[in-house]
């Protein structure tokens, strides 16, 4: 089981003078159980790429494949491709609508012409996926609670669908850094937990590098560059080139590296190269 | 589903008649409307044929577009078309059953299919050649007269300019939560008329939500920029008639001269 996307190219407004070829020769496996990072600039094709994974667009040319399923072929397994590719937008708490947080999560298992009980059950399971105690939000409005909270609810949405693959535009945009890290560790729980298949865009290295275990990289509508995190993140000056940070830290490592000590150049977080340095520190001047 | 929608339908291409000034444009153009109502006559129409054909030319703006502002129309025409061919009474040139043509409602509904064509393509060209801005510019100047009587000219205007200028981000926001909403399993393509209707809750509230949110930070950040209304703002773009606003201007008053000509004799 898994997403494929075979060849795809994807044209905006084809036959006007507004054309853009916004993807181009897209190659891209997402098997069950990865946590697959994709990072682009803002109009690198991106959010069109997830767009194309549960069929609201068509390729102008290639092909889909979701869990053996070619997207767009028959029309009425659509909602089925929707409900396997669970695809939360950017800034979705900006789609709830409903008077109580309970009833909005039940929106999409109800569009899925589930009963009454199994949809209770999802949306209590759902809710608490995302760290809700079920009892205390079900009947609050879903506009009288915070952002974060908000965008919890949301996402809940999604995940009461019971998703095979969970796809997340920007996440954590707008929030701040304590509701940031509120929601990564709930991709994070899912993740492990649930046994979601996790594929998290983002603009931001940071966020990515100590979550996911494999990176692409979006230049301009093509694949750049992929592989795990360290790999890529130990090119830090071609990243650069294309206008994409690299974390702090391994800039820091690389700049080290260039000055001439001898530290290892795939390091992601703080506490790793607090440990080389170190390391590095020992052997040399100790 | 919005992405052939164009809204205003403003063609930028610099040409004579894009230079005018809005207002003299809108005065020549309800005065047309005017003319076409005199005229009584099919050997006129081509006089006005003329005049708009030399109007397009001189726009640049390819015919194709000024005939595509028809197209919404068309149902109209077409009807209008039918009811003065069959209920005009007259001689009668055939007959099918109850059904019956007469040679009055022939000419009826020619004639009447014409002047809205005329019409269209006439007031189109304004919208062709004028951006909106622009065009809610030359409303404002020209309502000013009316703020005597109470009318709020500046107000309006502004009023106009912002709808236009939300309007494409609405629609952008629009289709985000519809496409959201179908990730959900929402479906607004099918159904019969009442379940169409209530599946677009989902789409209606957030987009309510976000148009008042929005509506009250432009107002926020208007304010902050000390925006007070018209009372001594000055404008960026002043409007000024020019030498082609005379030349227009005469062209246009010798072509009402003659269908006015044409008419009396």
């Amino acid at each position: 089981m898994s997403i494929k996307a075979e060849n795809i190219k994807y044209i905006y407004s084809e036959g006007t003078p507004f054309m853009t070829v916004a993807l181009d020769e897209i190659n891209l496996e997402i098997k069950e159980g990865d946590f697959l990072g994709v990072i682009g600039h803002t109009g690198s094709g991106k959010s069109t790429l997830i767009q194309l994974l549960n069929g609201l667009e068509k390729p102008s040319d290639g092909k889909i494949i979701v869990n053996d399923i070619v997207v767009g072929e028959d029309k009425k397994k659509l909602s089925k491709i929707r409900q396997t590719v669970g695809l939360v937008f950017q800034y979705p708490e900006y789609q709830l609508f409903e008077e109580t947080v309970a009833k909005d999560v039940a929106f999409g298992p109800m569009n899925l012409n589930l009963s009454e009980e199994e949809t209770e059950k999802r949306v209590k399971e759902a809710l608490e996926l995302v760290g809700f105690n079920y009892k205390s939000i079900k009947d609050e409005s879903p506009f009288d609670l915070s952002g974060g909270q908000k965008r919890r609810v949301a996402i809940a949405g999604v995940l009461a669908m019971k998703p095979d693959y969970l796809i997340l535009d920007e996440p954590t945009a707008g929030l701040d850094p304590a509701g940031r890290n509120e929601i990564f560790e709930q991709i994070k729980k899912l993740h492990k937990k649930a046994n979601v298949t996790v594929v998290l865009v983002s603009h931001s290295m940071e966020d990515i590098a100590k979550l996911v275990n494999r990176v692409i990289v979006l230049y301009k509508g093509k694949i750049h560059m992929q592989g795990t995190p360290k790999e890529i993140y130990s090119q830090s000056e071609e990243l650069k080139k294309i206008g994409l940070g690299v974390p702090q830290v391994a800039e820091i490592v690389n700049e080290l590296r260039k000055r001439g000590f001898n530290i290892r150049p795939d390091i992601l977080t703080v506490e790793e190269a607090k440990e080389e340095i170190l390391k590095e520190v020992r052997r040399n001047y100790v | 589903m919005f992405k052939n929608l164009t809204i205003g339908q403003h063609y930028p291409v610099e040409s004579p008649v894009h230079d005018l000034d809005p207002r003299v444009k809108i005065i020549i153009t309800l005065a047309f409307l005017v003319s076409l109502f005199l005229i009584d006559s099919f050997s006129t129409y081509i006089i006005v044929a003329v005049f708009l054909t030399a109007a397009i030319t001189i726009s640049k703006v390819p015919v194709k577009f000024v005939i595509k502002g028809l197209r919404p129309i068309l149902m109209i025409i077409i009807i209008t078309f039918v009811i003065n061919l069959l209920m005009t009474p007259g001689r009668i040139i055939f007959q099918v059953g109850f059904i019956k043509v007469t040679e009055e409602g022939l000419k009826q509904a020619g004639f009447m299919a014409i002047r809205l064509t005329l019409l269209i393509m006439g007031t189109s060209l304004l919208t062709l050649t004028t951006s909106p801005i622009i065009l809610t510019d030359g409303i404002e100047s020209l309502l000013k007269p009316f703020k005597r009587f109470g009318l709020p000219a500046h107000e309006l205007a502004m009023m106009m300019t912002i709808a236009l200028r939300f309007i494409p981000t609405l629609m952008e926001e629009t289709e985000k939560i519809m496409k959201a909403q179908k990730s959900r399993g929402a479906d607004f393509e099918s159904g019969n008329i009442m379940s169409r209707a209530k599946n677009l809750v989902p789409l209606l509230v957030p987009l309510f939500i976000s148009a008042f949110r929005r509506a009250d930070e432009l107002a926020m950040a208007m304010e902050a920029r000390c925006y007070r209304g018209g009372e001594n703002r000055t404008r960026m773009r002043q409007l000024k008639i020019s030498k082609g606003d005379y030349a227009a201007s005469f062209i246009f008053i010798v072509y009402f001269a003659a269908v006015i000509a044409l008419k009396i004799w």
